[in-house]
């Protein structure tokens, strides 16, 4: 159970509050309720390449980096689809740095040219690091643009292609920044070694003057339902064949989704999973098969992807996939089955909840899912599942209709 | 009105008292020793299981690195799928890893299960039979992994930068081929087994909120098991052989459009008085984003995504590194630059506000990290492994309080030099 408290400032910031004083640490957690979701088709890549933008300055504070080390703190952020999310920990004495920092950045940014211009060949780089010089790294652009067409699931976050953000302009930044990032589109965080009340003090104090700013209204049009199944075939200088398969499952606060959670872990999660056990210790058809789903705040997918060994052709892997899925949709699975997933459910929130900082993190992503005490609560919806759930789900989930396949051919 | 020019007022985190938590340690029945950290709120317990079965006391390239991933991949009583259901049904990880002096095994999992999974653990220790069968898909299956590893420049460019660094025969320089994943032959791996993990010699570190009764059944399970008592520098001796070339360029992919760049130098271990100045040393020059490589070379020249410098974990022999993928038009401009900060440390003496941020920065990260349980363990491993004590961490502690520019400068002059270190770009 972790515990929270709640508040709401004049000008809209919403701010939880989890104490702990079994750290020496705190953290500052401030997610922006924006994503790669949110981006214009065409400027693709922009919420995360200003995700790196937000250390290149603020209005008051020229460097962000040095004073925050010389208090003795760490720092990072990520984007997703779905928001931004930035963190900072640092010796609890020194926590009044981070309010600081984080508040000046929320309220104006440096702008200049010259931090745009090595933020763009940065992402480039990383790009190119992650994507584009790396054996398959292009494969789930590929499957995106496959498994969604309208919705903006379809380009990754790092963006659609190298030109959109080579193409960014200081004036797209401008917009971006007070389109997003005001009080109103964000949730701030505090946790660890710090009182509620000295927290809400700090808050209102570095963040309650800044202008609330305009509630931005997700404008996303949603992916609907797919009506024939989808494939694709590409070509590669890769070593080997690589089978992808997906299919589209709930959004992340339907009930359905817990269920596409468990079956993931049922046919992926582990050595004793169905998928590994089958296909690659049994039939010896991949050297690694995986499966998970995407966990995304709008419907996401459930994906399955492995490597094939040498000489097995993508025909005969595909099929005997299919007849795993069909398996699984076919009868029920163990109940000893069952509670294997639940067990390893409830290790992995317990283990991940170790750390202050991912429970601040957590806290701030299910707030923006519309309640941080969806913390407290998902293992519960994991725990009342039961085998005709499951079974009733698989049969949702794997219809050919529902599925997206690529072909990654190498050169053998 | 608030100003926000002004900085909140800091305390400086060197004037905290850092203080490593303190394990128990117990002696089981056969010698071996466990130290124990009970330290944490949650029901969460990792037990890791360190045996001196590196790939340092093999015979044949690879042999260690099976033994030790196919450990739990069959027993005379249990195949592999029931072992991997057995620990996965408990909602617990039984990982393995096999590194150069040691190899391990570590399980996590909630207290509450522990008493179900140590019984099978003991049996993997006992009466591994390392079924024929499960070999083949494991070397098929890792030479399959090999290929695409191949393909990768920062895959290539690691096993290289090793190679040169301690010979292609040293542990830390072997590197693997399809052929020697071929040649694996089961009794030779059954071998290994018996000698270095049923007999072999064994130190487990404990870590979390420890469940009553654990040492009673940790010596019911493992208390008269044939393995021995971890000892004091019982590490096997290997001969370094530096390649006698300093510069690579290797062109690996044609259509590459970044260059893997590696610049190391061999650096002593831990017991020279250099090591953890070093570590400060690093730690300005490229070990975090705030360093000066970082500054310079991602956040002014944009030619990389990252740029890191640090020291190797290793127990014999360290090495200094400094690795980047940066595009592959820039990769020579980058290694001048990188030259260029070398100098810079060299001849200008750092000034007070840098080495105060560092201080700062550091001794924050160590407040931070020594806040879970199995942090600190890592850390207390790190010391027993290396044939430390405790106050290693103090005195790493005070250098980082009270290390002069002077002496950091004396540093760069020592190690900085260009001409000792190997370059290597691979696309």
């Amino acid at each position: 159970m972790i515990k929270f408290e709640r508040f709401e400032l004049k000008n809209g910031l919403r701010l939880i509050v989890h104490e702990d004083f079994s750290t020496p640490v705190a953290v500052l957690n401030v997610l922006y309720d924006v994503g790669a979701r949110d981006e214009d088709p065409g400027k693709t890549g922009f919420a995360h390449l200003f995700e790196h933008l937000m250390f290149g300055g603020s209005v008051n504070i020229a460097d962000f980096e040095t004073p925050l080390q010389q208090a003795g703190g760490e720092n990072n952020a990520f984007t997703t689809n779905d928001f931004t999310n930035y963190y900072i920990q640092l010796p609890t004495e020194n926590i009044e740095t981070a309010f600081w920092l984080e508040s000046d950045r929320m309220l104006s940014l440096a702008f200049n040219e010259k931090s745009l211009e090595v933020q763009r060949k940065v992402v480039v780089e990383e790009f190119k690091e992650h994507y584009l010089n790396k054996p398959y790294g292009d494969a789930w652009f590929k499957l995106r643009e496959l498994a969604y067409k309208v919705h903006p699931y379809r380009w990754m976050t790092i963006g659609k292609e190298l030109s959109h953000i080579e193409n960014a302009k200081l004036d797209d930044v401008r917009d971006f920044f007070q389109r997003h990032y005001c009080p109103a589109n964000a949730i701030v965080v505090v946790a660890g070694h710090i009182k509620s009340q000295e927290a809400r003090i700090l808050t209102e104090k570095w963040f309650g003057e800044i202008p609330a700013g305009e509630k931005y209204l997700h404008a996303v049009m949603q992916e609907p339902e797919q009506t024939e199944p989808r494939k694709m075939e590409v070509r590669a200088n890769v070593p080997l064949d690589a089978l992808y398969k997906c299919y589209h499952i709930a959004s992340r606060t339907d009930p359905r989704y817990y269920l596409a959670e468990l079956i993931s872990e049922v046919l992926g999660g582990g050595a004793s999973s169905r998928l590994h056990q089958s296909l690659v210790k049994e039939k010896k058809l991949f050297s690694n098969i995986e499966c998970y789903q995407t966990g995304s705040t709008d419907a996401g997918l459930l994906v399955i992807e492995g490597k094939l060994i040498r000489g097995v052709s993508m025909h005969e892997a595909d099929k005997a996939v299919e007849e795993e899925l069909q398996k699984i949709s076919d009868a029920l699975i163990d109940e000893k089955e069952l509670t294997k997933i639940k067990n390893k459910t409830e290790s992995a929130i317990v283990f991940e909840d170790m750390s202050v900082m991912n429970r601040a993190a957590n806290l701030a992503m299910y707030e923006v899912l519309g309640d941080a005490n969806l913390m407290n609560t998902e293992l519960e919806k994991y725990q009342s599942v039961t085998t005709p759930d499951i079974l009733g789900e698989c049969r949702k989930i794997f219809h050919e209709n529902n599925s997206s396949t690529l072909y990654y051919h190498g050169k053998n | 009105m608030l100003n926000r020019t002004i900085a909140p007022k800091i305390t400086d985190a060197t004037g905290f008292t850092l203080t490593l938590p303190p394990f128990e340690k117990h002696r089981l029945r056969n010698g071996v020793d466990i130290f124990m950290l009970n330290l944490g709120e949650l029901d969460t317990l990792m037990i890791n299981w360190v045996f001196d079965a590196g790939n340092f006391y093999e015979e044949k390239n690879l042999v260690a690195g099976a033994a030790n991933y196919l450990l739990k991949n069959g027993t005379t009583s249990k195949s592999a799928y029931a072992i991997n259901e057995h620990f996965e049904y408990y909602g617990s990880y039984l990982s393995r890893s096999c590194q150069n002096e040691f190899a391990d095994v570590t399980l996590h999992c909630l207290g509450k299960h522990v008493h179900e999974l140590l019984p099978v653990v003991a049996e993997i220790f006992t009466v591994s039979v390392f079924p024929q069968e499960e070999l083949d898909i494991f070397k098929k299956n890792m030479q399959q992994r090999l290929l695409v590893g191949l393909k990768k420049s920062d895959f290539v460019a690691g096993r290289m930068i090793d190679a040169y660094l301690f010979g292609e025969k040293h542990p830390y320089g072997r590197m693997s081929s399809v052929e020697d994943y071929e040649s694996l032959h089961r009794d030779e791996i059954a071998e290994f087994f018996d000698r270095y993990y049923h007999q072999g010699r064994c130190v487990i570190f404990v870590a979390g909120k420890i469940p009553t009764g654990l040492i009673q059944q940790m010596e019911r399970e493992f208390g008269s098991l044939p393995m021995l008592a971890h000892v004091e520098a019982a590490v096997k001796h290997h001969h370094i052989i530096h390649a006698k070339e300093k510069k690579y360029r290797i062109n690996n992919d044609p259509n590459g459009v970044q260059g893997s760049i590696r610049i190391a130098r061999n650096f002593p271990n831990r017991h020279h008085p250099d090591f953890q100045k070093m570590q400060v040393l690093n730690n300005l020059f490229g070990g975090f984003f705030g360093s000066r490589l970082m500054s310079n070379i991602r956040e002014e020249k944009g030619y990389t995504y990252g740029i890191h410098s640090y020291l190797m974990n290793h127990v014999e022999q360290s090495a200094f590194l400094i690795t980047t993928e940066a595009g592959k038009e820039v990769c020579e401009a980058t290694i001048e630059e990188v030259y260029k900060e070398m100098a810079i440390l060299r001849e200008d003496p750092v000034d007070e506000e840098e080495l105060s941020t560092t201080r700062n920065f550091m001794i924050g990260v160590i407040l931070g990290d020594l806040d879970g349980p199995f942090q600190v363990a890592s850390r207390w491993k790190n010391i027993v492994l290396n044939n430390l004590d405790a106050n290693y961490f103090y005195r790493s502690i005070d250098i980082i309080k009270t290390i002069s520019s002077a002496e950091l400068q004396d540093l760069a002059s020592k190690y900085f030099r260009p001409e000792e270190f190997y370059e290597l770009v691979v696309v």
